[in-house]
């Protein structure tokens, strides 16, 4: 029997910084929280191909495993943590970001 | 310092061009990835987990202060202000954007520096011991011959292919700062009869199958080098594995025919090839030689030294850990440890690589060097010059007097920058360096090297670390195994695994007890990690490592 198909979220780099980066409905964004979180598996090989689709900003785009909680996707893998989060030596990368875009 | 030619100058300015025009077009959509992935690999740009990553090579771990000025500014204006030394002697910048990438080049092309050769399979950066042209036990120096191994490999069209990534290292000396019996071949230099030779070593390496490498030949005469080590490559180029990547390096190749088949094979490629090589080489190896003159080293007083040494806690505690004998009267070599307690190993800040710049320009004859260790050395410097370095120094947080020590770890990027990691490095040495730090037992327990990977490849060295650490993802939580009894030095020997891992709560704690464990065993103070683990063995270790195994194994069997 398949196993049934777990939630899951597109992820890939940009092409020009190279940031991980995260599918929504309507485009990109750096943000996990903001993913669009797909629940069903032909929805998520046409995300997967249209990822596929866009070589001229998206870099290895591919479907990472998430778990939902109260509608907010979270990383099941330490892995996609700290693609989601950055480094943990410095304020870098996201984290960064995050700080600029509150301000 | 090797003088580089116009020639060296028009084939950088040439390739940066090539380059730049690849990245456009990859921009522009003209060029997919597939496309473009092994053009970017070929100039040392990766993708990693959270941005690109620029590999740059340091010849033989050498600079000079225009050179480390030069890296200090492309890190402040291409990425966050910071590099990552690592342990082949590069710099690693790990926030570069795509478009800046060929500026990046041409910034380092005004100092006769790139990436290239830096990724691929093919001969990369050559290395060698990083007290080269100074260090009091030396034969000779190292650098010239790693200089023209690097004009030879470099652009080798016979070598842009090769079965698998080649690493080449070379030292001067008997005693081995070089690991050379880690790499794809290790050069040694040395004396017979008064004529300068080489012992080659070939087939060791680390990653996921490490091994020792063997002596293929004891003494090749400096004027048939060149045409050997061609005659090696060559053969490896054949025979090396293309059909399975994890047995392609030439470990594999010596393993798998046997040193003594290789060999035979060798002599005979060499026998074909040796005409070729008229002489040039020796030419060149000459006018190289002429270029890597030692500097003229001053006369000073060195009553300013032992003042300072007497009278100054702080220096004389960095004296004894940081400074190594130097071949001139009155000079000393200066290692600059780049391992302040709960800093990321291998990182320099631009203000810091500047002012090393400042010290090597002012009191170090211009010339800096790169280790393996993730250090910076200040090879050449006058005694009396040494409080004035390390009061400068101390301000940048750069005087940390732990070379050799506990917290003096190799630690690979891991899982924080690195895309094939499963576990992160730079976390679990920052821990372990503190948490000494803190016990105020660092220089107790002496000379003790802890070498972390953030996967097999072994990047961060595990396998020969006295203790080696090793990062895995077990079912999706980081996990830690611990090897000991490695040594990267001309005793070479590859750690043996000590049990289960550890989660990363617990691998500091274990590090701990293994510490503790020896300061009991040891037969006395002069005896050091190392040597009290050959003596014993690993079960007082491993007891210490796992206490509560006995019991359990004992309960299982009850
Ligand atoms: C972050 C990007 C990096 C990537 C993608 C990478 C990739 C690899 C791979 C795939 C191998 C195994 C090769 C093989 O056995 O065929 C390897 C080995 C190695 N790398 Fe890296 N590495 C990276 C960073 C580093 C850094 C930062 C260092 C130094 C701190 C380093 C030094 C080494 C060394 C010494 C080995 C072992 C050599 C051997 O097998 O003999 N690498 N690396
Ligand atoms: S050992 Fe693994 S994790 Fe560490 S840098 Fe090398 S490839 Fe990356």
């Amino acid at each position: 029997m398949p196993k049934p198909f777990t939630p899951k979220v597109m992820t890939a780099n940009a092409l020009l910084e190279g940031d991980v980066i995260y599918m929504t409905a309507t485009g990109w964004t750096r943000h996990l929280e903001e993913a669009e979180v797909l629940t069903d598996e032909a929805d998520a090989d046409l995300r997967l191909i249209e990822a596929q689709s866009q070589p001229g900003s998206v870099v290895g785009a591919y479907l990472a495993e998430v778990t939902v909680q109260d509608g907010v996707p979270h990383p099941t893998h330490f892995r996609e943590d700290f693609r989601a989060t950055g480094p943990s030596n410095y304020h870098h990368g996201k984290q960064a970001a995050a700080t600029e875009e509150r301000f | 310092m090797y003088h580089y030619t116009e020639f060296d100058a028009d084939f950088l300015a040439q390739r940066n061009a090539q380059f730049r025009a690849q990245v456009e077009r990859r921009i522009d959509g003209s060029l997919t990835e597939d496309e473009f992935k092994p053009l970017r690999l070929m100039n040392g740009l990766y993708l990693q987990l959270h941005a690109y990553m620029l590999r740059v090579a340091i010849p033989y771990g050498t600079l000079n202060s225009r050179q480390m000025d030069q890296l200090a500014m492309i890190a402040e204006k291409w990425d966050k202000g910071y590099g990552h030394f690592t342990t082949r002697q590069n710099i690693q910048y790990n926030w570069p954007e795509l478009r800046d990438v060929p500026d990046m080049l041409d910034a380092l092309a005004e100092v006769n520096m790139h990436a290239i050769q830096t990724s691929g399979n093919t001969i990369r950066n050559v290395t060698a011991d990083h007290f080269a042209g100074a260090a009091a036990d030396e034969v000779a120096d190292p650098r010239p011959v790693a200089e023209l191994i690097r004009q030879w490999s470099t652009d080798h069209p016979e070598f842009q292919f090769l079965p698998r990534k080649f690493k080449v290292a070379v030292t001067g000396a008997a005693a081995d700062r070089a690991v050379i019996k880690a790499h794809d071949i290790g050069l040694r230099i040395v004396e017979r009869d008064g004529a300068i030779g080489y012992e080659v070593i070939v087939g060791g390496g680390l990653g996921r199958t490490p091994m020792i490498g063997k002596v293929l030949y004891d003494f090749v005469a400096e004027e048939d080098l060149l045409p050997t080590l061609e005659a090696i490559v060559s053969v490896y180029n054949l025979l090396g594995r293309r059909d399975n990547k994890y047995k392609a390096r030439i470990k594999i190749t010596v393993h798998e025919n046997g040193i003594d088949d290789i060999r035979a094979r060798v002599d005979e490629r060499y026998a074909l090839i040796r005409p070729q090589f008229t002489g040039v080489d020796q030419q060149m190896l000459a006018r190289i030689k002429a270029d890597f003159a030692a500097p003229e080293f001053k006369v000073g007083d060195e009553a300013p030294y032992r003042s300072a040494y007497q009278n100054d806690a702080m220096f004389r505690s960095w004296a004894d850990t940081n400074l190594s004998a130097h071949r001139a009267p009155g000079y000393a070599i200066v290692s600059i440890s780049l391992k302040a307690h709960g800093k990321t190993p291998g990182d320099a800040s631009a203000r810091q690589m500047r002012l090393m710049a400042a010290l090597a320009r002012r009191y170090g004859h211009d010339e800096l060097r790169i280790s393996h260790e993730q250090n910076v050395i200040l090879p050449h410097v006058h005694k009396s010059d040494l409080p004035s370095v390390f009061s400068a120094l101390r301000a940048e947080g750069l005087g940390t007097a732990n070379i050799g020590l506990i917290s003096d770890i190799i630690a690979c990027p891991g899982m924080d920058y690195c895309a094939l990691a499963t576990a992160r490095s730079i976390p679990i040495a920052q821990e372990i360096a503190t948490r000494f730090d803190e016990l105020k037992l660092e220089h107790d327990v002496g000379p003790l090297k802890i070498k972390i990977s953030g996967c097999i490849n072994a990047c961060g060295h595990h396998h020969v670390g006295h203790i080696g650490i090793l990062g895995l993802d077990r079912a999706g939580v980081e996990n830690y195994q611990i090897t000991l009894g490695g040594d990267g030095t001309e005793d070479a020997a590859i750690g043996t695994r000590a049990g289960p891992g550890f989660s990363a709560d617990e691998i500091i704690p274990a590090v701990e007890r293994l510490v503790l464990a020896y300061l009991d065993l040891r037969s006395e103070p002069a005896e050091t990690f190392l040597q009290t683990y050959r003596r014993l063995g690993m079960a007082p270790f491993k007891a210490a490592l796992y206490p509560d195994a006995e019991t359990k194994d004992r309960a299982d069997a009850a």
